[in-house]
């Protein structure tokens, strides 16, 4: 033992080389099945090569094979964090192909689940990134917060998570008015209270302060060029926001505030998602304000099949249902790409149609993919513990990353 | 306009101004549900993009999609969703390719190209010159073929399970327990564009209907007044004697 401390070199005269570590694809905090290939030099990154495609299921291939409402579910089963928002991005673009018109209920149902998931998918990566930098309290109150959402999913779809919930036409079904009403109880007292008891514990904080600011600072012009959207490229300082400047369903009646980060590192788009939270709370709070009484799906009956009872009584509206759950609905032929603000960013969807009950070709663009790519970048010369912060400050899911 | 989807503004001269800043190098542009479409010469990409971002100010590169159209030639079409943040409008630009022919990669002006384009590799074997990391992404290591090809089936080739004898996971042909069953539902009146089963023995081939009968409005259906006045009118036949008369 002796003799080897005499060989061994004295401080400052190692040559220490890089090598390389896999980071994944197991790891909780690579967010699902990330594998990255990192390059050390010592504890610095010096390159880093994402490995994705761990999750891939073939949905676009699957989609092609099924008619437009069999292939719906699919999008729920992408970014499983943020389920409607998904779906949100589909029915639009279907309903764009139709020129359908939907309800005025169905568009406020629509606006107040996709806020709800938004609410749903920023707790989780809020939760996460606090998890990835060594707290623990926080997640726990978050997941409260979640939990009582996926009851609300419950009570207005049936399931907690892969909801299918928003239809071409409309949603699926009406939501009972205690729901409602519950909502909003829910948005006055539990969920600001868990919220912000669980953000006085970090926001401030110096430790969390100390992981993540100044870290994988974000230029203007990279957010440009790298193609991001949502709360990453507001974290870099430019205020954009689809809900906003292309506005869907019935976001041109809400009053909302875009947050904007100023140094474009980790802790602003932190801060960029726990605004969104609260914005997403007021923008919930005007649609149960002004969400009107009626139909919440479209009466077109060539297209959103008809109520139970209905065809009880009526030999056309059985009729309709069986083709409409057999054949399913034609869209006309043409292309169009609709891209909606998810909560992670800009999800959009090109979808191709020849006319025929089933989509000729769906391209999903998920956020995930310009975000994760842009890692190698915002890694570069960190050390290797601000790799779990990165990979938290960008919020991915694998599910829609490898679709 | 009825629909709800996100509202994008075409501003005024958009179509004219492209047209005259791509010049030769665009084949056609076309807006169709509210979306400008620019279709282009391939080999002229690069110039088109740069004139595009910089002239047009379309800024971010949103998503690469492949189409494959196998009775066309070329068989491949790729689409450029372009996003400009200042005009708030978005552009499609489509150009069409096969396996033998690269795409030049647009890595050198969006950098976010890289992985797009390596998708589109992946899953279509279309080819990017220029882009200097083209390896496959989605797809398992050492996968061959490209799935989203029309002609790859939905199951693949290969499948893979853990074996337990050789404690390794092995790769293994594709066994199906039953055919792969593929409905379509379409009605052999409106749309069908095959023999239906059984009506290959009559050797007639696809029926031909020029105009598919359909039922979109209430006139089509056969219901209203003149039905309604024919449905009250007495029966004129006579009930059958049931024998038993007394």
């Amino acid at each position: 033992m002796s003799m080897q401390q005499d060989l061994a070199p004295t401080t400052g005269d190692e040559v220490i080389q890089n090598y390389t570590i896999n980071f994944g694809p197991q790891h909780p905090a690579a967010h699902g099945v990330l594998r990255l290939v990192m390059e050390l030099d010592g504890e610095i990154v010096e390159r880093l090569d994402p490995h994705i495609g761990l999750l891939h299921r073939g949905t676009e291939k699957l989609i092609e094979y099924k008619t437009y409402l069999q292939a719906l579910p699919y999008f729920d089963r992408l970014d499983y964090a943020s389920p409607m928002a998904m779906e949100h991005s589909y029915v639009l673009a279907i309903e764009k192909l139709l020129d359908l018109e939907v309800p005025l209920r169905a568009q406020y149902l629509r606006v107040l689940f996709a806020e709800l998931t938004r609410i749903k998918n920023h707790t989780l990566n809020i939760a996460h990134h606090i998890i990835d930098v060594g707290a623990m309290t926080p997640p726990l109150w978050l997941y409260e917060i979640r939990e009582d959402i996926m009851g609300f999913y419950e009570r207005a779809s049936g399931a907690r998570m892969h909801a299918a919930w928003f239809r071409p036409g409309g949603v699926h079904q009406d939501v009972p008015l205690k729901l409602l009403t519950d909502i909003a109880e829910w948005l006055d007292d539990r969920m600001p209270r868990l919220f912000e008891d669980a953000m006085s514990l970090v926001v401030d904080n110096r430790i969390f302060k100390q992981r993540n600011v100044d870290i994988a600072i974000v230029s203007k012009e990279d957010a440009i060029k790298w193609g991001f959207s949502g709360p990453m490229i507001r974290g870099a300082g430019i205020p954009w926001d689809i809900r906003k400047s292309q506005p869907y369903d019935v976001y041109d009646r809400m009053d909302f505030d875009i947050p904007v980060g100023t140094r474009g590192d980790c802790y602003d788009r932190f801060m960029v998602r726990v605004e969104e939270v609260r914005q997403s709370v007021r923008i919930m709070k005007q649609c149960l304000q002004q969400m009107p009484e009626g139909q919440v799906c479209s009466d077109d009956r060539k297209i959103a099949p008809p109520k139970r009872a209905e065809m009880k009584q009526s030999m056309e509206a059985l009729i309709h249902h069986f083709k409409l759950y057999t054949e399913g609905f034609k869209v006309p032929a043409g292309s169009v790409y609709v891209a909606t603000e998810s909560p992670k960013g800009e999800f959009g969807v090109y979808l191709v149609a020849d006319g025929s009950n089933k989509p000729y070709r769906c391209k999903i663009r998920p956020t995930a993919f310009s975000h994760l790519q842009a890692m190698d970048f915002m890694t570069r010369g960190h050390m290797l513990a601000d790799t779990t912060a990165i990979l938290g400050a960008l919020d991915i899911v694998f599910g829609e990353c490898d679709r | 306009m009825t629909h709800s989807a996100p509202l994008i503004k075409t501003p005024d001269g958009t179509i004219e101004s492209i047209s005259k800043v791509l010049g030769k190098h665009m084949v056609s542009i076309e807006e169709a549900n509210n979306e400008v479409a620019v279709h282009i010469h391939r080999d002229a990409l690069l110039e088109c993009m740069l004139q595009l971002r910089d002239a047009c100010e379309y800024q971010q590169l949103m998503e690469i999609a492949g189409v494959d159209w196998p009775d066309r030639d070329p068989r491949f079409e790729i689409v450029y969703c372009l996003l400009s943040l200042t005009k708030n409008h978005r552009i499609r630009v489509h150009l069409t390719t096969n396996e033998d022919h690269p795409v030049p990669s647009v890595t050198s002006i969006w950098p976010v190209a890289g992985w797009l384009e390596r998708e589109v590799f992946d899953m279509y074997g279309v080819l990017f010159s220029g882009n200097a990391d083209l390896r496959r992404i989605l797809t398992d290591y050492g996968f061959s073929g490209h799935p989203q090809r029309k002609d790859f089936p939905l199951s693949g080739y290969v499948e893979l399970r853990y074996s337990e004898e050789e404690k390794r996971v092995k790769y293994e042909p594709v066994q199906l327990a039953q055919d792969f069953r593929n409905f379509d539902f379409l009605s052999p009146w409106e749309g069908a564009d095959y023999v239906l089963p059984g009506d290959e023995k009559t050797g007639e081939g696809v029926p031909q209907q020029a105009t598919p009968k359909t039922t979109d409005t209430a006139t089509q259906t056969g219901a209203g007044k003149a039905a309604n006045k024919e449905a009250v009118k007495r029966s004129v036949r006579k009930p059958k004697a049931t024998g038993d008369k007394a």
